[in-house]
């Protein structure tokens, strides 16, 4: 208002000399200014959560421990270099982010019980953690009823929705639906044939992959098998693959079997060169147990590569391997991850205020304008608009990209017709 | 299902479908080896023995990263030293592990259950210490990759040939050694009665912890030989410890023909159901039926006659 009051009064050359002569001690004093502005703890902290005039504390809740570790650790990685550059450009309303690391050990009893100490004890003022469903299954309850903020980086399969959780992955729709799509076309196919572990990501992906298959496309899907977790013996269903014969495997299996049922694929002479397989569940992590020689040729469907060619990513890349080593690979979810922090920081901007309340109702419509993957935003029922793609692994481990949608794609976790 | 495909594809399908089955085998008979010595002769129930195996494919990983690097030349054929030094790294720690925890247990064979498990624990929590909480892929020699062509529709996986042919050079060895050999018959006589076979002047002592270390060692190969078809990270070992056991006692546990048998009915009747069936659905029916045959035969397929 006083803006408009100003433009009324001063004519035009006088504003500008007023603004410019403003400008100049304000910018010799630019690191202290952004301290002198941030707000009072009493006005943006009204539930007593654990923010100072310094500081602000976030928990991160990931497996470091347990089986899950192969899968976490990048997410935890990715958490804590987003921290650490938040922190590098003045902190969040002028305070610097600490975190608070627990471990859910791969247990998800411990999830829950560390999400409640990081709540209640600690009065964390945002969670960037799980992984699995389960996890998250087991910690909704708590955040929920602790009223906490958690940001949630795995692609999953849907069917949920919290005024407490923020969805920073791809929900199965959003996933699948583009890339079956793009396979369909490019490739001709008919026939799909569904590998996956057995438990429920794999069943709910392909149950809406199914319903896509036989009623959009109108294909086939001339099998669909499932695999107790940790197996690692795939033969049998390669042969029934090779009596099949399908245009398309289609796959999500996950974890060690993942590694085996890929070297097994090789071992028996299925060149997925000239075998179409699209798979949603291998990352770059993934392909760091499987080698390059044993997956070269095959399809991937999400919405993040390390190979991303775009100005945020060029930045992204050489940050992550300056921080955790040359050698690190960053698949889809390490780079979910890593958009938690920015986006809790750019919602509590935009809420002026650290308040869970707040933050829930400002999240949608929030936009992330650096993230690796290009753009994303968050929708009225917390995830994200994102573009989804499909890349081809190369050799050295990489995907190479070969499609992405041209607009953002809505998730959609409640998929009519698909259930 | 087979009403669309010719006599010659059906034909060599089975052949796969044959094929695929005695691989399984050999990958449950290579599996359960170490542990029918140390838990089918010496009657210690080793829950670390994934994580003897998973040593052994980090000495693979290892090996074949130091002849990337220095003498790539060779690499070809790393895979055999590499084998070597996973049976001497694995039955070192084998001995090991055996000196500072098992003999002070072997009069309370149950308890062994709880420390073994705790070794297993601390042994993943080492593993992903040292080398990452990532899966590590372990390249292999071009020669060990893909197929054999024999016909059109028939190709034979070369890494399941390789498997084949090592648990059979493996058995025959185990079998010399256990039932052929002066050591082999301490070993047996140790295991009997201890107390007698220390009075006839065996070191029993000493016989333990070779026999651990051999069992362990034999996991070591087996972990080598597996960097070819699973996964190799900090907790792939307990992937196979539920298969390795459900071998072991199905075959009667201190018979290494048992064993044999056991993996072979198993392996057999897994793949085949797995064919007409889902892979779940394989696994439940076949679990059932060792289930079933457990309770009717409690000793297992093979047991040694005891006068009781």
């Amino acid at each position: 208002m006083s803006d408009e009051a100003n433009k009324g009064l001063l004519s035009p050359l006088r504003r500008k000399l007023l603004m410019g002569m403003a400008a100049v001690p304000a910018l010799t004093m630019l690191p202290r200014a952004s301290f002198a502005q941030a707000p009072a703890t009493s006005a943006v902290n009204t539930t007593g959560l654990a923010v100072t005039d310094t500081e602000v504390t976030v928990g991160i809740l990931h497996s470091a421990t347990g089986t899950m570790a192969i899968s976490e650790t990048g997410s935890i990685e990715a958490e804590k270099l987003a921290i650490e550059q938040i922190n590098a450009m003045g902190g969040v309303l002028g305070r610097k982010i600490k975190f608070i690391q627990e471990d859910g050990a791969s247990d998800w009893p411990t999830f829950a019980e560390k999400a409640k100490k990081l709540l209640v004890n600690d009065k964390v003022a945002a969670i960037m953690g799980c992984w699995t469903s389960a996890s998250r299954k087991a910690v909704l309850p708590v955040m929920e009823q602790y009223n906490g903020m958690l940001y949630y980086p795995t692609f999953y399969e849907g069917l949920e929705q919290s005024k407490n959780v923020i969805y920073t992955g791809q929900e199965a729709t959003q996933q699948i639906l583009a890339g079956l799509n793009w396979i369909a076309k490019e490739k001709g196919a008919k026939t799909f044939f569904f590998i996956g572990s057995d438990y429920i990501w794999p069943r709910t992906s392909n149950k809406i992959a199914r319903k896509h298959v036989e009623n959009v496309l109108k294909g086939k899907v001339v099998g669909e098998e499932y695999y107790a977790l940790g197996s690692t013996q795939f033969n049998s269903v390669i042969n029934k693959i090779k009596l099949t014969k399908p245009d398309v495997i289609f796959t999500d299996v996950v974890g060690g079997s993942n590694v085996a049922f890929y070297k097994q694929l090789k071992a028996a002479g299925i060149d997925l060169a000239k075998q179409p397989l699209l798979t949603i569940s291998v990352t770059e992590d993934e392909i760091d147990g499987i080698g390059g020689e044993n997956i070269a040729g095959a399809y991937a469907c999400m919405k993040y590569f390390q190979s991303l060619d775009n100005a945020n990513n060029k930045a992204f890349v050489p940050a992550f391997k300056k921080a955790w080593g040359e050698k690190t690979v960053i698949g889809d979810v390490t780079q979910a991850a890593y958009l938690g922090p920015w986006l809790w920081k750019l919602t509590v901007e935009k809420a002026g205020s650290f308040d869970v309340d707040k933050i829930a109702a400002a999240s949608p419509g929030v936009e992330f304008k650096g993230a690796p993957e290009g753009y994303v935003r968050i929708h009225e029922n917390h995830h994200l608009w994102s573009k989804t793609r499909v890349g081809r692994a190369k050799l050295d481990g990489q995907f190479e990209l070969i499609y992405e949608t041209a607009d953002l794609v809505e998730p959609d976790p409640f998929p009519k017709g698909y259930q | 299902m087979f009403g669309d495909y010719s006599l010659g594809d059906l034909g060599s399908i089975f052949v796969m479908q044959g094929f695929a089955g005695l691989i399984l085998f050999s990958v449950y008979v290579l599996m359960a080896l170490g542990l029918a010595i140390i838990f089918g002769q010496m009657g210690v129930i080793n829950m670390a023995h994934g994580e003897f195996m998973i040593l052994g494919a980090y000495v693979t990983w290892m090996t074949s990263n130091l002849f990337q690097s220095y003498m790539p030349s060779l690499f070809g054929g790393y895979f055999f030293l590499a084998m070597i030094l996973a049976f001497l790294a694995s039955g070192a720690l084998g001995m090991l592990v055996e000196w500072v925890l098992i003999r002070h247990l072997y009069k309370r064979p149950l308890d062994t259950l709880l420390a073994t498990w705790g070794l297993s624990l601390m042994l993943q929590q080492a593993y992903r210490s040292v080398f990452g909480a990532r899966e590590v892929g372990v390249d292999l020699p071009q020669w060990m990759l893909g197929s054999l062509h024999v016909t059109d529709s028939i190709e034979v996986p070369i890494n399941g040939v390789f498997v084949m042919c090592l648990t059979v050079l493996i058995t025959i060895a185990v079998a010399y050694v256990m039932y052929k050999s002066r050591w082999g018959r301490q070993v047996r006589a140790v295991v009997q009665n201890r107390i007698m076979a220390g009075a006839v002047g065996i070191n029993t002592e000493k016989v333990d912890r070779y026999t651990f270390g051999l069992g362990c060692g034999i996991a070591g190969i087996a972990g080598s030989a597996f960097t070819m078809i699973g996964s190799t990270g900090p907790t792939s070992g307990q992937l196979y410890i539920v298969d390795t056991f459900l071998v072991v006692v199905f075959g009667g546990a201190a018979s290494l023909l048992g064993t044999i048998a056991s993996a072979f009915s198993i392996s057999q009747t897994q793949s085949t159901l797995e064919f007409f069936m889902s892979g779940s659905m394989a696994k439940v029916l076949t679990l059932l039926a060792v289930v079933g045959i457990l309770m009717l035969r409690p000793q297992g397929l093979f047991a040694l006659k005891v006068r009781k």
